[in-house]
């Protein structure tokens, strides 16, 4: 299904890349729409129409965008909610550094190339000895990006429509949404990080009903700290959020 | 409330400077292995805290179990049996849904 990367192909091979790249994206992005619209609806009354809609066309990253707005929506501060969007955006770092060498341009191509970058499609366009098809995971982004747009739009339009979400079970998307990406990322590893997610889990639970809002979920992140223990960490296979 | 505007604003700016580090400013060099060992744990702990607090908090600062444990445990069930991730959440929305109309 994903063509193996071969640095020396030409345009005609890279069109190609993108196609298959598409072709692997899409179920992706119809999962993508289906949470967008969720965001949609959830994000309106906390950030207002323009806001979600900015977030998705210019941030485009799911988990970040979910993470800052419940951390709003229970009261956490601006701060709180800012901070937990940059560490859930954190992981993009080494993912950045890992597709660097793959990458063809000057810094602004490179850049470019950076923006494409949700855990799926990277996820999928990793190839042997650690190189990256930057031309396929552009490709596995391209049906995400209108979904999610898309989906959002619909969310905040339809929002007043529904009126109370958690009659839809819509606020069981959070929590169910980010359980997926844990089971179906990042716990479904060689060296899945248990221990990790565990004492993360351990950290918000305790500190919930202690601190205000937002503090248990950046409190939690020192559970990661746990890898200046482990040599190795566990690589996703690939990750679940089709939106970053 | 917190200023939504600035936050919007920040995540946005943040979002696209942080994708962009590793390709413009780090290049081809790796970070040093325990730096990486720690940022890839990241995002196993936030969303481990995340699924705690969207489940469990209820008004407040408090801890409560209701419909939202359901519907998160049933998207748990399907995702075990590596059921397709659509499925997973529609599963949530319907028996967190379900049990609030009963």
């Amino acid at each position: 299904m994903t063509p193996s990367l071969n640095r020396s192909t030409g345009s005609e091979q890279r069109r190609e890349s993108r196609r298959a790249g598409v072709r692997a994206g899409i179920p992706f992005a119809l999962a993508a729409f289906v949470l967008a619209v969720s965001f949609g609806v959830v994000a309106e009354p906390v950030l207002g129409a323009g806001g979600a809609l900015a977030l998705s066309a210019f941030a485009f990253a799911g988990s970040a965008q979910f993470g800052s707005t419940a951390v709003i929506a229970s009261g956490g501060s601006a701060g709180a909610a800012i901070l937990a969007a940059v560490l859930l955006n954190s992981r993009y770092i080494p993912m950045g550094v890992a597709l660097a060498p793959s990458l063809r341009g000057g810094p602004l191509l490179r850049a470019a190339y950076g923006q494409a970058m949700i855990d799926a499609s990277w996820a999928m366009a990793g190839r042997a000895g650690g190189r990256f098809d930057p031309d396929f995971m552009v490709g596995a982004t391209l049906p995400s990006y209108p979904m999610w747009v898309g989906g959002t739009i619909v969310g905040v339009l339809a929002g007043d429509l529904i009126g109370d979400p958690a009659a839809l079970g819509l606020d069981a998307l959070f929590p169910a949404f980010f359980l997926a990406l844990l089971l179906e990322g990042e716990l479904r590893t060689e060296n899945a990080p248990w221990i990790v997610a565990i004492a993360g889990a351990a950290i918000a639970l305790v500190l919930t009903p202690l601190t205000p809002p937002g503090v248990p979920v950046i409190a939690a992140s020192l559970a990661a700290l746990i890898g200046l223990r482990r040599s190795v960490p566990g690589e996703p296979e690939i990750e679940g959020d089709p939106v970053g | 409330m917190a200023d939504t505007t600035l936050v919007v604003a920040v995540v946005i700016a943040t979002t696209a400077l942080i994708r962009a580090s590793g390709p413009v400013l780090l290049g081809g060099r790796e970070l040093p292995e325990r730096v990486n060992s720690v940022i890839v744990l990241m995002a196993p702990a936030l969303h481990a805290a995340l699924v705690m607090t969207d489940t469990f908090r209820g008004e407040g600062s408090d801890l409560m179990v209701d419909e939202r444990a359901l519907g998160v445990a049933g998207a748990g069930v399907v995702i075990a049996l590596r059921g397709p991730l659509l499925l997973a959440l529609a599963v949530a929305m319907a028996l967190t849904a379900g049990a609030r109309a009963i």
